[in-house]
This record gives structure tokens, C-alpha cells and sequence, in this order.
């Protein structure tokens, strides 16, 4: 939209828009919400333009966080990225690692021995369990349920967050993938642990769904609120599960099939109506397969060297060229974009960051809504501003 | 029937509210500070310098200034000063020392990249959270006298990784004094030629 921001009082086009200045002289309020808003899942803003509760235009402004990640890239070492890359979506560094990783290696030429390539395969599921539980808690949350289902999610988080401390050192900010492979190998305990978190995290969706999935409110709260039509999500550029929601069948591990995925047998769920109901739905049926791929990759886990022999951590210089990695991340594909001129540094260091794309079509969803809509409708989305930002 | 979900979600609920109370896998919370954590073996948090004995830290530490971990170093928070002297090693050979060596803790991230691009293993992450200081700058700033903890320390928090590290250090040692035996013996065969003394040191 390229009209000035003091267009809100002409009557804004739409056809859900009532004729302003009718018969009750009602005058469009503009709000607005955040950066600071328990709503808005960190600093982010929302522009609201109602005509009474209903939103006929929404302006996202962000930028509060950002803090040069991409230019810090291009002033670092590939190797000092990484810890950098952590601190994009800070619920899934694993994935984000393994994204950054696969960028350099194929712009290093290292190839990844098999159990690493395992491994990360069972850290990335781990970490889609990790997100979409916080997800489905936190859009509760955000439907006014306030504490219970978060509680609950959080509880199994806790489990995972263990296991990746107990393997990387860190909570949070892992820092694990190496260029070449992995940084630990896993001894046979964490390995026991991951197969029981696997075997106990089915049980954890029973009791989550039905808390959640028949329950009549949230079904009145989610359904047919914030579609997103298939064409619109495609032109967007929208990729993981808010696209898929939308029935479209995209999942980058069977359309790449990189890593080890091909060699799994698993399902993408695929949504009807592409609304907020199905978004949460959608996420719900990915966490069974992942549930799937976590048991395949742990029985076949196969021993072996976790690095490249040809791996090098110091004075790691590729040869010029360009490289795009990318993987299907909890929230999408999240990718990363290097140009190499020979020299320890990156030239050109550029992130696709999933919730920063997803984003753009929130005002697409919103409009005709209501001002507590919007809010499921932006926890439906599943931003971490520390993404989108950068 | 409207509302069974309700009442399904109701009773999930009332089923966690009683296992609260009895069920020990839902009792997850500690009462710190009496009761302290049970860190994982891989925790880190900050960095420390290893010295190989408790007495004469400064002496005896491992850091050779090579300044790798500066070069390295994602936000840049250490900052050293080679000496001007030298002295021995563990293994005896003369090596340069840090004069100033400094980490500045509220710019450290904890990546532990230096950890890894160390050659020497002469730094290590700590374990040490509890870290909390009346100001900003002074306190967060640690010298290498504060930063230098024995080896002992490093075995104590963590022993898996310690262990394989003294192993790694003694083979290295063990390689560097045959080498220079083989090079011993070589000279005093062919004594006319002067063989180049065997170059020692942990390999990098």
C-alpha cells in the first residue's frame, strides 16, 4: 500500500468495510498495539485501524530488535556465525545451526559423515517438538487460556531443554553443528534419554488434545478466523506449516530430501481451510511424525566418525563462490545465503528467515477481524522476533 | 454433545492438579538456594584459565598468549598481552605468557569457540553461575588471576572431558620427548652434520 499514513480517514477500500460517516458517525480509530504488548510476542507493533472492533487496515512495524545480525556475518568468521545464528529464533537453534552449517559445507565442499547427519536429524525433530509445543501454548495463551496449556508444554520443553544442556552445554543457545558435522558425540545415556522423551511425548499429545483440540471455545475462537488462501500463501513466500495448513503440500524434507530424511518414512499433514484452527492442527499432526522420524533415526542410528576428516575449525578459508543452504525449520525454511571470496570472512551473509516472511501477510489474515482476533491470529503465525528482526 | 470438550479438558486438568501433589516427575522445583542444581557434565557458562597446579597458578598456566582465542572470538570480549620474558612449561620448553589477559563477562556469550580453537587446552568453560555483582564494569571484567583455576578444578567439574584431555596432553609430551631422543641419538651417529634440535610443544 503505498497510501500516506493519514489516508485512515478517507473510507479505506474493502468489502467488509462499512461506509464510514453513515448513520452513527462513527470515525475510525487508529491503536496502536505494542511494542510493548504481552501479545505481540516481543517487541513488536501492530497499527490497528478499526472501524468499531473490526480491523480495516493493519500496519506491522518491527525493527526494535535489530541488532545487524547480517553485517556482523560479513565482519566475523564463518566459524563465529554460528553462535550468532543461536540467537536468530532462540527456540530453535538447533535448526537454525544446522541451516548455517549447510550453507558453508556446500560452499566448503565437506561432505558429513552418516551418524552426524543422523544426529542432527533427531536434533531438529527434537527441536520442531520443542516449538510447536510452545506454539500450541502460547496461541492459547493468547485465546485468553491463560497459564494452563502453556504450563503443560512448557513441562515437556523443560524435558527437551535438558536433554540439549545435558548435550551441548546450553539450554537455549546451543551452538552444536560444526561445519563437517557435529560438535559431541552423544553417549548412550543421552541416547536413552532421547528414547524416552520419544516414547512419552505421544501420551503428552493425547492429554494436550484433549485438553485443547475438542474443546468447544477454542473451536469457536479459531475456526474460520484468519484464512489464508492457498495462492496468496504461495505468491507470499509463506513456507512451513502455516502453508501447509493452507493445503499446500511443500515440506523442504521431502521436496530437498536433504540430510537423512529421505531415508525416513513419515507424512506431511496437510491442512483444508487454512485457518487458525488448522494451523494449530496441522502443528499437532507434525509433532506425531516427528514423534516417527525420532524412532526411526534412534533404532537405525548408525556409528561412525560425527566430523569430516577434511573439517577445519582454524583458518578456515573456502574458496570463492556462492552457496544457499536451506532446511524446513519449525517455522518454515529457514536459509542462508553466502558469498565467499576466499577470505575468513563471508563477502555477502544473508538469512531467509521464516517468521519475517510469514509475517508479511498478517494484515491479509486480519482484516474483516476483530481486535482480539488479530491476536490469535498473530500467535497462529508463530513469529519469534528475534527472527524477524535480525 | 456441546460441551464434552469442556468437560474432557476439565478433567485433564483436574487429573494434573492431583498428580501435582504426588506424582514425582511433576514436582519439578528446587528450593534454591538450599537445595543447588545438578549441573550437567557439558555445562558451561564462562571461560576460566587452566593452570596445572593449585599453589602457583600464575606460574603454571597452560596459555601461551598465542591469541588465537582473541583473533577468534565472536563479540570480542578477551583481550591479552603477550610478556616480554619467557618461561618453562609443563613440559619444560620455554614458552611466552599472557601478561594481561582479560574476559569480559558482560560481553561474553558463552559459544565456547575459544574452548575449541584452543590448541593448547589452556582454556576451558566454567561452571560458575552464581555471578552477580553490585555493578557494572569492574567486577564483570575478570583478570587472568581471578580466570586461572587448576587442573583439579577442571577434573572436578568436568571429568569425562578433563581426563581425555590429560590423555591427549601426556601422548603429545610422550611424542615430543621421543622425538627428541630419536634426534639425540641421530646426532650423536653422525656427528659432523648438526641435526636441528627437535622442535617440542603440544601440537597445534
Amino acid at each position: 500500500m503505498s497510501a500516506p499514513d493519514s489516508s485512515f480517514l478517507a473510507p479505506p477500500a474493502g468489502s467488509q468495510v462499512r461506509a464510514v460517516h453513515d448513520e452513527f458517525h462513527g470515525d475510525l480509530l487508529e491503536v496502536s498495539m505494542g511494542p510493548h504488548h504481552p501479545s505481540t510476542h516481543g517487541v513488536f507493533r501492530m497499527i490497528v485501524t478499526l472501524d468499531g472492533e473490526t480491523i480495516v487496515k493493519l500496519k506491522p512495524v518491527f525493527g526494535y530488535l535489530h541488532r545487524n545480525h547480517e553485517k556482523l556475518g560479513e565482519n566475523t568468521s564463518y566459524l563465529a556465525s554460528m553462535p550468532y545464528t543461536d540467537r536468530l529464533d532462540y527456540l530453535n537453534s538447533m535448526t537454525n545451526n544446522w541451516a548455517y552449517a549447510l550453507a558453508v559445507e556446500r560452499l566448503a565442499g565437506l561432505a558429513v559423515p552418516a551418524r552426524a547427519e543422523y544426529l542432527r536429524v533427531i536434533l531438529a525433530e527434537l527441536t520442531r517438538l520443542l516449538n510447536h509445543s510452545c506454539l500450541a501454548g502460547f496461541l492459547l495463551q493468547d485465546c485468553g487460556c491463560s497459564g494452563t496449556p502453556l504450563m503443560y508444554a512448557f513441562r515437556e520443553r523443560e524435558k527437551i531443554l535438558d536433554l540439549f544442556e545435558s548435550l551441548s552445554g546450553s539450554r537455549m543457545m546451543c551452538n552444536f553443528q560444526r561445519f563437517g558435522g557435529c560438535r559431541v558425540d552423544p553417549s548412550a545415556d543421552w541416547l536413552a534419554g532421547v528414547q524416552q522423551l520419544t516414547d512419552g511425548y505421544g501420551a503428552f499429545l493425547d492429554e494436550f488434545e484433549a485438553l485443547l483440540t475438542g474443546n468447544e471455545i477454542f473451536m469457536a475462537r479459531t475456526q474460520g478466523v484468519g484464512r489464508l488462501a492457498a495462492p496468496l500463501a504461495i505468491s507470499a513466500g509463506v513456507t512451513g506449516p502455516v502453508l501447509r495448513a493452507s493445503g499446500v503440500a511443500h515440506d523442504l524434507r521431502k521436496v530437498d530430501g536433504y540430510g537423512a530424511y529421505p531415508q525416513f518414512d513419515f507424512r506431511v499433514p496437510l491442512g483444508d481451510h487454512g485457518d487458525t484452527y488448522d494451523r494449530y492442527m496441522v502443528r499437532i499432526l507434525e509433532m506425531r511424525e516427528s514423534i516417527q522420524i525420532l524412532r526411526q533415526a534412534l533404532a537405525r542410528l548408525p556409528d561412525g566418525p560425527i566430523m569430516d576428516p577434511k573439517a577445519k575449525l582454524r583458518g578456515f578459508r573456502p574458496k570463492a563462490g556462492e552457496a544457499y543452504g536451506r532446511i524446513e525449520g519449525p517455522k518454515g525454511e529457514i536459509g542462508f545465503y553466502l558469498i565467499s571470496d576466499g577470505s575468513p570472512n563471508p563477502y555477502r551473509y544473508r538469512v531467509r528467515p521464516p517468521s519475517f516472511i510469514n509475517l508479511t501477510i498478517l494484515e491479509d489474515l486480519c482484516l474483516g477481524h476483530t481486535v482480539a482476533d488479530a491476536v490469535i491470529i498473530l500467535g497462529s503465525v508463530d513469529i519469534v522476533l528475534g527472527e524477524v528482526d535480525r | 454433545m456441546l460441551g464434552t470438550g469442556l468437560l474432557q479438558g476439565l478433567a485433564v486438568t483436574a487429573k494434573n492438579l492431583v498428580g501435582s501433589f504426588h506424582d514425582p516427575a511433576r514436582l519439578p522445583t528446587l528450593e534454591y538456594p538450599e537445595v543447588q542444581p545438578q549441573l550437567p557434565e557439558a555445562y558451561r557458562n564462562f571461560p576460566f584459565l587452566v593452570s596445572e597446579s593449585a599453589e602457583d597458578p600464575m606460574g603454571t598456566l597452560r596459555c601461551v598468549a598465542c591469541q588465537i582465542c582473541e583473533k577468534e572470538c565472536p563479540p570480542q570480549c578477551i583481550y591479552i598481552e603477550k610478556s616480554k620474558d619467557k618461561k618453562p612449561d609443563a613440559a619444560g620448553k620455554q614458552q611466552i605468557f599472557p601478561a594481561v589477559f582479560v574476559i569480559d563477562t558482560s560481553v561474553c556469550m558463552s559459544c565456547q569457540i575459544c574452548v575449541e580453537v584452543c590448541p593448547f587446552e589452556s582454556i576451558k568453560m566454567d561452571q560458575v553461575f552464581a555471578i552477580a555483582t553490585t555493578e557494572r564494569f569492574g567486577s564483570l571484567l575478570l583478570t587472568r588471576e581471578q580466570l586461572a583455576k587448576p587442573n583439579s578444578y577442571y577434573h572436578q567439574i568436568h571429568p569425562t572431558e578433563a581426563a581425555e584431555v590429560d590423555r591427549r596432553l601426556a601422548a603429545d609430551r610422550q611424542a615430543a620427548e621421543d622425538k627428541a631422543k630419536a634426534a639425540a641419538a641421530a646426532k650423536s651417529a653422525a656427528p659432523t652434520p648438526p641435526a636441528k634440535p627437535a622442535t617440542g610443544g603440544p601440537a597445534a
